[in-house]
């Protein structure tokens, strides 16, 4: 195996009243697109700042390469960052910004201005290179950015919710975009983002961060579908989190209730034992609704309910039910065919859902 | 209706107290006395001027000190600028902010005396240099061009921090970062980045700067005694000591010339448009 583009051992960062960063080791691979997917406030940001120097860390080394960075200033890191806002420079026009890196390296003016021209090129934005930044749109300034960066032919590409500050549609765009620059490039990708639906369309790979660490590195799909930790299953994508106490443990399936006596099964994850505080997770689209109960899967366990209200959202619409006996609130996707789109608030329906395809945590690994 | 409403009291103090006293000292110093009582119109007070080398000696000096005390300004000013701006976070930087302020409270006359108290012969400073056997005697530390400057850096100082701290907070961090990422050391960035960001604030500073010390007339004078030979202690001496009202109002004029064409020579070469750096003032 090659060695890791990005290698962080035992990186810890304190500050006077918390922990940013908790002993973190991860490495991640030449040429993949790796995301740290958290909540503000859970370390994301300081870690990245780290790998590009800002920041110095308490202990623990960053290896970018193969290359130690602990004596290395963040100017002469083979690691290039894509700002929270761009950070292009408006006193300069849009060659002199793709230029600035290289004239730093000594590179001359015609040679600057040629290999500016080719990576504004590569990003779809032949002849821009004399416009003002100020010319530009939300998009074009972020293709800006990463071609300001990738001219430097950085080891490392670090970008710190580079889309935050586009309106959704231009996000959804850009998100194809940047996927698709990354694997023209091939250059290794580290972006920091709490959009978990940017992080699950662009990587290859995502570390789930709470509290300065990670709580599961995996594929988007392997969070999605097998959730390391309470944490992960309720940050990644919708879930209906149920939280009670484990009534009986018969093997792979634990019997929860809720503190309102609603029996649910689900299949545990981790070590469960009878009457320890648990959670468990169903998503939205895992579970099922039908009108009569004999329409639903015999697999799954059936439950009647009334419909609270109807979220629409095009492909992604889910309808609120209220459990009949102890009214919980539950989220149930529905079905994309548009059968059962006109159901009412207060219909009486049967929902149910796979005990397999629920997973239950004890609530000690729970912070959600 | 309404906007001339408002601006009546603006447009009278233009007028009346700007516009009117020019009018009438523009013509004063286009006119010469050839009898008691009896005057033409003439060129000769701005002629005498180009004759006479000690008045332009003078005007020439005047010029090249302010701009040299400006200079200075802006190197002294800049790196405090950029603490109150960028290093000090929030109450330090409004507590550095007022002292720079404080000694405006005190009247520039008092502020000049006290460097004479500091800076004379028998002042703190000589006495102090002895004691510690540094000089022998007493030296005597005003009347020096040097002592000028720096009771002209000195008053001048918070017109320069003002604008300047103004115009690198809106710096974005980000900008200064984004550079060092890309490669960039220190000089780098601040040639690159922060004085073009801060290019405004830095010509409007300079312009009241420049402009405030070339019109200055008690600090070069208590400083600088006999010596200063400031081009507004000529002006005065025109009105006030010899009643050459005519003289007085030429060279007012001159110094009004030296100071235009300065603010527009410096707007040019620093690329910059009078609008933009007065609206960042």
């Amino acid at each position: 195996m090659s060695t890791p583009d990005l290698s962080v051992e035992q990186l810890d960062k304190r500050f006077a009243d918390h922990v940013a960063v908790d002993r973190l080791s991860f490495a991640v691979e030449r040429g993949s697109f790796f995301s740290i997917l958290g909540p503000s406030g859970c370390g994301k940001t300081t870690l990245l700042r780290m790998i590009a120097g800002f920041t110095l860390p308490d202990s623990g080394d960053i290896r970018i390469g193969g290359r130690s960075m602990r004596e290395v200033a963040p100017n002469r890191r083979p690691v290039n960052m894509v700002f929270q806002h761009l950070a292009l420079f408006p006193m300069m026009s849009v060659g002199e910004n793709v230029g600035f890196g290289l004239a730093r390296r000594g590179v001359n003016k015609a040679e600057r201005a040629r290999r500016a021209a080719a990576m504004l090129e590569r990003v779809g934005l032949a002849g821009a290179a004399s416009k003002r930044v100020e010319e530009l749109s939300g998009g074009q300034r972020q293709r800006v950015a990463i071609a300001r960066s990738l001219v430097l032919e950085p080891t490392l590409l670090l970008l710190d919710e580079p889309l935050g500050a586009l309106d959704l549609k231009l996000r959804e765009h850009m998100k194809i975009e940047l996927k698709q620059l990354q694997a023209a490039f091939g250059t290794t990708f580290v972006y920091i983002t709490h959009d978990q639906s940017e992080a699950l369309v662009l990587s290859d790979h995502v570390a789930v961060m709470n509290r300065g660490h990670f709580e599961q590195v995996g594929t988007p799909q392997q969070l999605y579908y097998e959730p390391a930790t309470a944490f992960v299953a309720g940050f990644v994508g919708a879930n209906n989190r149920i939280p009670g106490r484990a009534e009986r443990v018969d093997g792979e399936l634990v019997e929860l209730h809720t503190a309102q006596g609603w029996s649910v099964r689900a299949r545990r994850s981790g070590s469960v034992s009878a009457g320890d505080p648990v959670a468990a997770f169903v998503r939205p689209e895992v579970a099922s609704i039908e009108l009569e109960a004999a329409q639903l899967p015999p697999q799954m366990a059936r439950y009647a309910g009334e419909v609270q209200s109807l979220l629409f959202d095009g492909a992604n619409s889910a309808v609120l039910i209220v459990e009949q006996q102890t009214r919980f609130e539950f989220r149930v996707a529905l079905p994309q065919t548009g059968r059962l789109a006109d159901l009412k608030p207060g219909a009486q329906v049967f929902f149910g859902f796979d005990p397999q395809r629920a997973i239950c945590f004890t609530a000690g690994s729970v912070h959600v | 209706m309404m906007l001339a409403v408002l601006l009546t009291p603006a447009l009278l103090w233009l007028f009346a107290l700007i516009i009117l006293p020019h009018v009438q000292l523009a013509l004063l110093s286009f006119r010469e006395r050839i009898a008691p009582h009896t005057y033409a119109a003439s060129l000769m007070q701005y002629r005498t001027f180009f004759s006479e080398p000690l008045y332009w000696g003078v005007f020439v000096r005047t010029a090249i000190m302010s701009a040299l005390a400006t200079a200075l300004t802006l190197l002294v000013a800049f790196p405090v600028a950029w603490i109150i701006a960028k290093v000090a976070r929030g109450r330090a930087s409004s507590l550095l902010f007022v002292l720079c302020l404080i000694p405006f409270w005190v009247s520039e006359t008092v502020r000049a005396l006290g460097w004479l108290i500091l800076l004379r012969e028998s002042g703190v400073l000589p006495t102090l240099l002895v004691r510690l056997g540094i000089t022998a005697v007493p030296v005597e530390l005003l009347y020096h061009n040097a002592t000028i400057l720096v009771g002209l850096v000195y008053t001048s100082l918070l017109f320069m921090v003002v604008p300047l701290v103004s115009s690198l907070e809106s710096l974005d961090n980000s900008l200064i970062e984004a550079a060092y990422n890309l490669g960039a050391k220190g000089p780098a960035i601040l040639r690159q980045i922060v004085i073009p960001h801060a290019a405004p604030g830095i010509t409007s500073g300079c312009i009241v700067v420049f402009m405030l010390t070339l019109g200055n007339y008690l600090t070069p004078n208590l400083l600088g005694g006999k010596n200063s030979q400031w081009f507004t202690e000529l002006i005065y001496t025109q009105f006030i000591v010899r009643f050459n009202w005519e003289q007085g109002a030429a060279f007012g004029f001159l110094l009004l010339a030296l100071s235009t064409g300065m603010v527009a020579l410096g707007l040019r070469v620093s690329g910059q448009r009078f609008v933009d750096v007065m609206r960042r003032a």
